[in-house]
């Protein structure tokens, strides 16, 4: 309204100018407020976030710690005996499993997935490029119930012949269908951290000479090593929480993999097959809520040290 | 001498760069034929007998024969919800920390939170949705119950997906909107957000399929079991959703046709995430194009 007045009918002179700087005035105000609102609002938004990390430790955590009312501290990370039905609670198989499988899994899928983001992001041409991401867009999407059935109808029986012994399940199994789920995880972000490394390290690397592999393996890939590094917690995360697949064709027994043929049991697979069947309130119930804590301190104690790793390295940050 | 040496050296890792080029395709052609196989194989066993009855009929506890009509429905309801829940949160969390986070300890703390939490497993956020609403609230398995916890499982993806769409965008254009004169709210909502857009959206595509998808979260929240019921919006109605429902049928159901109900239901999950993941960015893909253009 004001603006339409001063448009028919511009004041002058000195009233003119005041009324101009005391119009964008409100203006630059209006935007400040916004501004800080905005701010505010995001701020909020990260405060929720850790408020969420906060809320898994306490509650988990408020719960898990009554394991050791009954259990004895040694007995819980050393015992290989898991018989909850006579009270016996030795959750150190499930961890080493858990431990096994992962590191099964990312000897799999670390190198062809990253070799795999190279290939999209360098080699590649465009039109195959545009091609391969969406593709590898698909596998992320495929639900992680469905590798599980996947792996029992197809994967299994493909493995008992193969292997001649047992059902086919086992760490083997879970780490292959563990392999095709990480994969696209892995590749598509080391992809964009490949992608976003600027351009004219590429030119120059190639003025000096080099070939393409070269390129990719003294410039690119080193400088695009926070990403690769990210990418692998991602996937490794996946690998170490992943609940449905793995108990779909891991076999569910409480035992120490001692073959990639033997039938196991991770610490989430556990959790789930055994969690609706128990009591609120008994031992039974604190441990495998002091296992999901578990889980918990792997994942956070993991992120750590890649951070930590990641610095040493001097990885551009 | 040196001359020949050095030709020789040149020769030698030429002809490397062609062998790793080869050995690149061909991972390149295996991994696309693993993906496809895969797809076909879902998709081959499941689409060719859904009907639409399946689709909307009550599931049946014995007779062969049931569909999946409220599990289909809780999976979208549940989805929804949580996207409601988690979106705001999770994006503002993501252009705070790429925008705004000053380098010090504070966000380096931060940082460590939010990697943390997404790497949480998802059975830890089940475990966490089971100890507030089942124990703490006493409202036992809900859909409500699901919702929230499925969001707190997006919450860090999308943090995460936002942050390094937001970081990709270069940063010549934000100082050409600083420039102009703008304030920071101003060159964040007009110039970074409609450039990181499209890889937002493929992010939050790809949280919200894998959100549709999530069985272990629900499985401890939202039960295995529904209310009985098509179009149960009540939020304290159990809420099995499609792929928690897989793995009943799986597992513990005794219907003669279970076998054929998992794979149809397998095919309709991955049909649906395939169907938001087209959907979604095909519009993206043309403004591309017509940017590039």
């Amino acid at each position: 309204m004001n603006t339409s007045a001063d448009l028919t009918d511009p004041p002058k002179g000195k009233a003119a100018g005041l009324l101009l700087s005391k119009q964008h005035n409100r203006r630059q105000q209006r935007a400040r407020l916004a501004s800080s609102f905005y701010h505010k609002y995001l701020l909020f938004s990260i405060i929720a976030l850790c408020f969420t990390l906060g809320l898994v430790i306490f509650f988990i955590g408020k719960t898990a710690i009554l394991t050791f009312q009954e259990v004895s501290f040694g007995e819980f990370f050393l015992s290989l005996d898991w018989t909850p039905e006579e009270g016996k609670f030795g959750a150190a198989l499930f961890i080493i499993n858990t431990l096994s499988l992962t590191a099964l899994t990312l000897l799999i899928a670390v190198p062809i997935s990253v070799l795999l983001a190279i290939f999209i992001a360098e080699i590649a041409p465009v039109r195959l490029k545009t091609a391969f991401r969406p593709v590898l867009d698909l596998l992320v999407g495929i639900p992680s119930i469905v590798y599980g059935y996947l792996g029992l109808t197809v994967l299994l029986p493909l493995l008992r012949e193969w292997s001649g012994q047992g059902l086919g399940d086992g760490l083997l199994a879970a780490a292959i269908v563990l392999t095709v789920m990480i994969l696209p995880t892995i590749c598509r972000i080391s992809d964009d951290a490949i992608t976003a490394v600027p351009k004219k390290y590429r030119e120059a690397a190639y003025a000096l000479g080099s070939t393409r592999l070269q390129v990719i393996f003294r410039v690119i890939v080193p400088a695009a090593g926070r990403g690769i590094v990210s990418a692998v917690i991602l996937g490794m995360t996946r690998a170490i929480g992943e609940t449905m697949a793995v108990v779909m064709v891991i076999g569910n027994t409480p035992q120490l993999a001692k073959s990639l043929f033997a039938s196991a049991s991770v610490l989430t697979s556990n959790i789930v097959m055994q969690i609706s069947n128990v009591e609120f309130e008994s031992t039974w119930n604190y441990a495998l809520h002091m296992m999901a804590f578990l889980l918990l301190l792997i994942s956070v104690m993991l992120i750590l040290l890649i951070r930590v790793l990641a610095k040493k390295g001097g990885a551009p940050s | 001498m040196n001359h020949s040496k050095l030709a020789g050296r040149r020769i030698r890792v030429l002809m490397w760069d062609r062998l790793a080029t080869f050995g690149f395709y061909s991972l390149a052609v295996l991994i696309c034929l693993l993906i496809f196989w895969l797809l076909f194989t879902i998709l081959s066993k499941g689409l060719p007998e859904i009907t639409l009855e399946f689709l909307v009929k009550l599931p049946e506890e014995i007779d062969p024969g049931g569909g999946i009509g409220p599990m289909l429905f809780n999976s979208f309801y549940i989805l929804t919800l949580s996207l409601l829940i988690s979106l705001p949160i999770g994006i503002g969390a993501g252009i705070y920390m790429a925008e705004y986070a000053p380098s010090n300890k504070v966000t380096e703390f931060l940082r460590i939170c939010i990697e943390s939490l997404s790497s949480v497993p998802s059975i830890v956020f089940g475990m966490l949705g089971l100890a507030i609403f089942a124990e703490y609230f006493g409202i036992g398995l809900t859909i409500l119950g699901g919702a929230v916890s499925l969001a707190f499982l997006n919450l860090p993806m999308l943090t995460r997906v936002t942050e390094e769409a937001v970081r990709a965008v270069p940063n010549d254009l934000r100082n050409a909107a600083f420039a102009l004169g703008t304030t920071k709210y101003q060159a964040i909502r007009t110039v970074v957000i409609p450039v990181a857009m499209q890889a937002i959206v493929t992010g939050v595509c790809l949280v919200a399929g894998r959100a549709f998808g999530e069985s272990a979260v629900i499985l401890l929240t939202a039960g295995l079991s529904t209310s009985g019921e098509m179009w149960d919006f009540n939020l304290f109605s159990p809420g099995e959703t499609l792929a928690v429902h897989l793995w009943y049928v799986q597992s513990e159901a005794i219907v003669e046709d279970a076998r054929q109900i998992a794979d149809k239901s397998a095919a309709v999950l991955v049909f649906v995430v395939l169907f938001i993941n087209l959907v979604f960015r095909i519009p993206l893909w043309f403004n591309h194009r017509k940017i590039r253009k």
